[in-house]
């Protein structure tokens, strides 16, 4: 198939940056997206233009690192995948592809398609941890934990730290990066003891990062590619509101 | 050279324990005057960090991505071995130990790997109790699954994304000491070369991956957990980014490399598709759980898998490995796969591919049961290939995977370099000409929360470490290679790109020193891969400049270190005339090609010495003993 594609070229984080067309000729279905701006990288290379700049690592979901806006959706048309999962037969003969960074205030553009989300990592450091001293742990099975807890603190732990949440809000909110950690280690008898500390940690440092309000949209959810579901919010809230009436 | 692997005397089961109350310390008060550099985030790195911060020494800690928590690690499926015997099947330390060493195909040394044994239940302690949520029981209790190589349920598992949840573990206990400002976090760093003065390694050159500034930074001690070099064949199941450039540079600087051909290749990966293929996908070894692997019995047939008649499939590993089955470690099961498809026996379009099959375990179990033991793995499989595989069985071939190979440590865990300490798959210690599955995130996390922060204590309570400053001419001079070879590279403008190079280097490796290797095709190899670098140096175009982000600059000098290694490895594979574990030499196999280990001849590690560009490395021998386990061949059957 035969594609155009319009693909946010940014040189650095003070250049302005715009959009420059592409063709991509004779791409075959069975290439993973990544795999056909790879083909277009080696054209432009072979053209003697500098290829086109994105993150990514792991290519199959789960280093967190790809993010791309496709189409105006955070890894592009398909749900719970990421955008290096997404395979070309999900785009036709003649489609116009739009590729853009993700967009917020606290992700900066650093080239092309590459943003800085080191605030994500600066909210972990906030309080995302349990302070367990390296050395100092009983037996795994002396705190016994049911089934359906540790399932449940697993959905919310599958996170993959992307940023997709925050680049599909219109209000650029980390709620769902934030709350799917708060989530996970507050479900957890070891997490308990830290968990106000930990809520009014993690949020203090998101709105310093300058990361924008949750009013509930949705928008987070649907395009998580691990589907990461927004009643994490509510326990966040509700989390919250526990650490800070104590 | 005298290689002294420092084994401490004693019993095997006491060694450990011994050799901790006998290591020197340093005191509280002074542990934070140290300044120790850890290159690595993945699970030996960011356990090494959080353990050292701990301790209260002042850590620096570098990784090439934009955050510690994309670590290669991060995409480690399957599961991880403890001998907690929670399922009361008989399983012991000991078991685990002579599992390993077994599976490893008698190429490890016995003290570190009963070590590795011994710390493997701490590990799932330590994990649980930084909130790893592992799969547990109806009772609450922590489940557990088989892997190849074992006959008992050791293996600990939190769905299909095992590593991405110890390494989230790891990685928020190192973030706890970044925000008491114990460790120092440095993101998009790139180590580009090791300081080594008056013999001892005293700091690293690294590229500030967005600013291309180029730095230096010393230290008390270095710790590189940089994964392993599985890239060197290009197409493998690592990440794109993971290279071999701070070991190979380490190298260069006098670190001994020990048995780079030791590489696994991965039996269960889903098949290339054509030449726009940038890695390899694997499909968790738990699969083999319940799969079954067949090939049609006649050669060249082209029906569809579910017209093939029961009594016209060849069940493969199920014939000719009676005992374990599916089940077989994978250096066997890879053998075997490369063998029907060698036999025109393969399926597929490409015919280099062989059938995973559930349709016995959803008549079993059921198609739910199924779906929660392997959900996202089938997912994932239908999203690369668009096919059903609870319809239609699985297109599965054998993918590069691990590096057992890396360099050489002592049981400190430290190189040939005082000052050097290697970590995770970084180092070549436990694994021997084999991994088993579910065994390298035990080894990472034993290295990293474990070892380290007692051999640490031990290397600078010895003293004797004078300060230097970045002023030191040795900084100065590895600043000003690293700058050199950034211009050189920049300069060429020549027409082939970088991934062409490695593209090209990627072939050679898997057609000539993949699964099968031999000394006519080995000898060619080494020949054209010396053709291949001087073609590089000559011809390669990287566009842009060093003053900036570039992913073309940075690929470059990664792939130029392929370039070496994968000669040093092909040659490693030619000196090596037996076959064991992921090593195959043709011209050693019994008359059932089964692989014929040659333990009075090469029952030892060869160390590899870098001794200059264009000459002849040279190697030195760590030999071997076993003194609890008795040699045997390697049976599955
Ligand atoms: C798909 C897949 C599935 C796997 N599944 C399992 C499993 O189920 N069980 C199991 O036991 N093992 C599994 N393995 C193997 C296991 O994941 C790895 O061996 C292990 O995670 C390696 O950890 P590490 O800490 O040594 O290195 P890595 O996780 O590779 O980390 C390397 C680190 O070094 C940094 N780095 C590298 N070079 C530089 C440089 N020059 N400068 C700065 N930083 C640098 C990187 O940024 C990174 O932080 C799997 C491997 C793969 C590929
Ligand atoms: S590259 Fe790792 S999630 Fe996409």
């Amino acid at each position: 198939m035969n594609l155009t594609l319009h693909i946010w070229r940014q040189k650095n984080s003070q250049d302005s940056g715009k959009f420059v067309t592409y063709q991509a000729k004779d791409v075959l279905e069975d290439m993973s997206f990544l795999e056909m701006m790879d083909v277009l990288n080696e054209e432009l290379i072979a053209k003697g233009q500098e290829p086109v700049a994105f993150d990514h690592d792991c290519r199959e979901g789960i280093c967190g690192s790809c993010s791309l806006y496709i189409n105006g959706r955070a890894h592009g048309p398909k749900q719970g995948i990421t955008a290096c999962q997404l395979h070309m037969r999900s785009f036709k003969d003649g489609d116009t592809i739009y590729i853009e960074p993700w967009r917020a205030r606290a992700f900066p553009v650093i080239k092309d398609l590459i943003v800085d989300r080191t605030a994500f990592d600066r909210i972990t450091r906030a309080g995302g941890y349990i302070s367990a001293r390296i050395g100092s742990a009983q037996d795994a099975n002396a705190i016994l934990i049911d089934h359906d807890t540790a399932e449940s603190a697993m959905d919310a732990a599958a996170c993959i730290g992307c940023g997709a949440c925050v680049a599909a809000c219109k209000n650029a909110s980390a709620m769902l990066f934030v709350s799917a950690k708060i989530s996970h280690l507050s479900q957890l008898p070891q997490g308990k003891p830290e968990r106000e500390a930990r809520a009014l940690g993690m949020i203090a440092q998101m709105d310093k990062e300058g990361f924008g309000a949750c009013t509930n949209t949705g928008a987070c959810e649907a395009e998580c590619p691990k589907e990461i579901k927004i009643t994490h919010i509510a326990r966040l809230n509700r989390e919250y509101l526990r650490a800070s009436v104590k | 050279m005298k290689l002294d692997a420092k084994i401490p005397a004693g019993n095997l089961a006491d060694k450990w324990t011994e050799h901790k109350v006998h290591l020197k310390l340093v005191n509280p008060a002074n542990k934070r005057k140290y300044h120790i550099i850890v290159v690595g985030t993945g699970l030996a790195g960011a356990s090494a960090s959080a353990s050292l911060g701990e301790l209260g020494y002042n850590v620096s800690t570098f990784c090439f991505q934009d955050s510690g928590r994309r670590a290669h690690s991060i995409a480690a499926q399957g599961g991880i071995n403890a001998a907690k015997n929670y399922q009361n099947d008989g399983d012991s330390i000991f078991r685990l130990f002579y599992d390993t060493v077994k599976g490893g195909d008698f190429r490890a040394r016995e003290g570190n790997v009963h070590r590795l044994a011994e710390l493997s239940v701490n590990i799932i302690d330590q994990s649980v109790a930084l909130g790893v949520p592992f799969a547990r029981e109806y009772g609450g209790y922590l489940d557990n699954r088989s892997f190849g190589g074992a006959q008992v349920s050791r293996t600990f598992y939190a769905r299909g994304q095992t590593g991405q949840q110890l390494l989230l573990g790891a990685y928020s206990a190192m973030s706890r000491q970044a925000a008491l400002g114990t460790v120092k976090m440095y993101e998009r760093y790139e180590m580009l070369d090791l300081v080594v003065i008056d013999g001892i390694a005293r700091g690293i050159v690294t590229r500030n991956m967005i600013t291309g500034k180029i730095e230096s930074f010393t230290a008390d001690a270095v710790v590189l957990a940089t994964g392993g070099y599985g890239n060197v064949y290009y197409l493998s199941t690592n990440a794109k980014g993971s290279n071999a450039t701070a070991i190979w540079r380490a190298h260069k600087k006098g670190a001994l490399f020990a048995n780079p051909c030791f590489v696994q290749i991965h039996p269960t990966c889903i098949p290339v598709s054509g030449d726009h293929q940038s890695k390899l996908t694997l499909m968790s070894e738990s699969l083999r759980n319940d799969g079954r692997v067949w090939v049609p019995k006649q050669k060249g047939d082209t029906r569809k898998p579910e017209d093939v008649p029961e009594e016209e499939r060849d069940y493969f590993l199920e014939r000719k490995y009676p005992s374990f089955g599916n089940l077989v470690p994978r250096d066997v099961a890879s053998r075997n796969s490369k063998m029907v498809c060698d036999e025109g026996r393969g399926v597929g379009k490409s015919k280099q591919a062989v059938y995973l099959d559930f349709r016995d375990s959803i008549k079993r179990l059921g198609k739910a049961k199924i779906e929660e033991r392997y959900g996202n793995l089938f997912q994932m499989y239908e999203q690369i290939t668009d096919e059903n595989p609870y319809i239609t069985p699985m297109r599965i071939y054998p993918a590069i995977h691990y590096t057992m190979g890396g360099l050489w440590v002592d049981y400190d865990l430290m190189s040939n370099v005082p000052g050097l300490f290697v970590l995770g798959e970084a180092n070549f210690s436990d694994h021997g000409a084999n991994r088993l599955g579910a065994s390298a995130l035990m080894q990472g996390l034993a290295d990293g929360y474990f070892v380290i922060p007692n051999t640490m204590g031990g290397y600078l309570g010895s003293g004797g470490i004078e300060k230097v400053t970045i002023e030191h001419p040795a900084f100065k001079d590895a600043e000003a290679k690293v700058k050199q070879q950034i211009s050189q590279l920049l300069s060429i403008n020549g027409k082939h790109s970088v991934d062409h190079y490695h593209k090209a280097l990627g072939k050679i490796m898997w057609d000539r020193v993949g699964m099968a290797r031999d000394a006519e095709g080995l000898n060619k190899a080494i020949a054209d891969i010396k053709a291949l670098r001087e073609d590089f140096w000559k011809n390669v175009k990287v566009l842009g400049s060093g003053e900036e982000l570039n992913q073309s600059l940075e690929k470059a000098g990664r792939v130029i270190d392929f370039l070496e290694l994968g000669e040093l490895l092909a040659k490693d594979a030619l000196h090596r005339n037996e076959s064991c574990g992921g090593h195959f030499r043709a011209e050693y196999q019994t008359e059932e090609n089964e692989a014929r280990r040659d333990d009075e001849n090469f029952s030892y590690a060869a160390a590899w010495e870098y001794t200059g560009e264009n000459n002849e490395p040279v190697m030195h021998k760590e030999q071997l003993t076993f003194e609890n386990i008795q040699l045997a061949s390697r049976s599955y059957k």
